[in-house]
């Protein structure tokens, strides 16, 4: 049966019917969820407030001074590149332009999500995998509380609803570190700076970006309770689960992006 | 109400598989209310497997599960919900939440199904049922600053804070000193004469099996060898059961083909 010619088959074979089953079983975390989120009151398993308020303040709030120290710096960043670049052709007073369009399209989502996915998506698939090898979740079961009604649906509200806040928060704080950079560098005052940025952006520019961000928020918290509740192999699974998170959830946000990218903009 | 003759627990033909690997073989059993039931049985003879059938963690390949009369295999999600509420299970590791309090995590069940109860009355329900397994005072620690012992009980506290009909016990005894577990022991009885509980234990201890048990069930590589009362599994003549009872090794017959496949083929 298992002649070497067909070794690399078989385990190309294998691995796409894992990879089917993973995509299948984040599908159902995100239907299960959304049912919970939406009727789960009517039959006794609601999800409850208090839990996505503190899934909030984990996602959404601890991670601001982190979110706008990156931003800042990203912002300025991207000042002294388009600086130079733009100096080549004469073109200086572009930058404000350039900064504004690719921070609130690009940089000010991808950042957050790339952050995010660091800090909570980690965390999700580590409490989550942790709960699985100590039989936590089992317990909630036959406490007779669902485990995705309890565990996922709180964080993948919070995580809807705080991603795209923070991600208006970096395109701000980007545009500014820009601003600090650039004003001096183009004889205009940061003010004036701002509200140049102000009349060139238009609303789509922005909700490109946020649009982006709740996909990716999706993305993060699927990926992280899938990987989280497939733990096998005590501790050390809970760490390899973590490092999986992380990894998918990063390469997802930035396929996910090119793909946004292509098609809003053609 | 159910027929109180019925039986709680009724298992038929159960058959249960992890991969290509059979755990469980044509499994029969049947619990009657108001007994204390010992699942007993070696490593590996798949009394973890049942139990976690029983619980509607797993779905059998096989075969029928009948709790309080339901049958949990083709029950939709709502109603393994509601028979879940009539029945609380201490897992091996106690299974604590452990970004939760003590006090917390035994309150958890009537916080999430007795929306109706006040702050104050789930405190003191809670607090009782701590006061049962001698825990008292102990709300406020938080599920790793216990000993085993100590998580154990409040596992077991958590699992009759809805005074459920039905309790299931996994390994009362594995891992602790034995004047803990002798406690311990006591605790599952008393629940059973105080609360009127119909008890399922998990043990591959002994001494505490026949000191609890009003009738066991032994397991032998995923088949049930007998069930009957203490005395009559002690006086059995099963080689198996002798084994098990006088800590004898097996003797394992090996089967020439199958080693030579096990040690030749790829994917064995």
């Amino acid at each position: 049966m298992s002649r070497p010619t067909f070794q690399p088959l078989a385990s190309l074979g294998r691995a796409t019917v894992q990879s089917v089953a993973g995509f299948g079983y984040a599908g159902m975390l995100l239907a299960e969820s959304l049912w919970f989120a939406a009727w789960g009151w009517r039959s006794g398993q609601p999800v409850r407030p208090a839990a996505i308020v503190a899934e909030m303040r984990r996602v959404g709030v601890d991670a601001l001074p982190i979110v706008c120290l990156l931003a800042l710096t990203i912002g300025i960043m991207l000042g002294i590149q388009f600086i130079a670049a733009l100096k080549e052709f004469g073109a200086q007073s572009q930058v404000v332009m350039a900064v504004a369009k690719s921070v609130t399209r690009e940089f000010g989502a991808l950042i957050t999500a790339i952050l995010v996915a660091g800090r909570s998506g980690s965390a999700l698939a580590a409490r989550i995998g942790s709960m699985t090898v100590s039989q936590e979740v089992d317990a909630l079961a036959v406490i007779g509380i669902e485990p995705v009604r309890y565990l996922v649906a709180p964080a993948l509200i919070a995580m809807v609803v705080m991603l795209p806040v923070l991600t208006v928060f970096a395109d701000a704080v980007a545009i500014l570190g820009a601003a600090f950079y650039s004003a001096p560098a183009l004889n205009v005052t940061v003010q004036a700076y701002l509200l140049q940025t102000l009349s060139l952006l238009d609303p789509g520019d922005l909700w490109q970006g946020i649009g982006k961000s709740a996909v990716f928020a999706v993305l993060i918290t699927l990926i992280g309770c899938s990987t989280g509740f497939s733990v096998t192999g005590g501790a050390e699974g809970v760490g390899r689960a973590t490092t999986r998170a992380v990894v998918l959830s990063i390469c997802y946000i930035i396929v996910a992006d090119m793909i946004f990218s292509f098609y809003l903009n053609r | 109400m159910n027929d109180p003759a019925a039986p709680l627990i009724e298992v038929h033909g159960l058959e249960a598989w992890y991969g290509k690997r059979r755990i469980l073989h044509d499994v029969d059993f049947r619990v009657d209310a108001g007994e204390i039931r010992v699942i007993m049985g070696g490593s590996g003879s798949g009394k973890s497997t049942l139990l976690r059938h029983l619980l509607g963690l797993h779905r059998p390949a096989r075969g029928s599960i009948r709790l309080f009369g339901t049958d949990i295999v083709k029950a939709g999600s709502r109603e393994l919900q509601q028979l879940r509420l009539r029945l609380g299970v201490s897992f091996q590791g106690g299974a604590l939440l452990t970004s939760m309090t003590v006090g917390e995590n035994v309150a958890l069940p009537l916080r999430e199904h007795h929306a109706e109860l006040s702050e104050n009355q789930i405190r003191i329900m809670s607090r009782m049922k701590l006061e049962v397994v001698n825990l008292g005072g102990f709300h406020d620690l938080m599920p790793s600053q216990l000993s085993g012992g100590m998580v154990k009980r409040a596992a077991l506290a958590r699992a009759i804070v809805m005074d459920p009909q039905l309790l299931f016990f996994d390994e009362p005894s594995a891992g602790l000193d034995p004047v803990v577990s002798a406690e311990l022991d006591e605790l599952i009885l008393r629940l059973r004469d105080a609360l009127r509980m119909t008890i399922v234990v998990v043990t591959h201890e002994l001494e505490s099996a026949f000191k609890i048990a009003d009738t066991i069930t032994v397991l032998d590589q995923g088949a049930v060898l007998m069930t009957d009362t203490v005395d009559a599994v002690r006086r059995s003549d099963n080689e198996r059961i002798q084994d098990l009872l006088n800590r004898r090794p097996r003797e394992i017959v090996v089967d020439a083909d199958a080693y030579l496949r096990r040690l030749t083929e790829e994917e064995a």
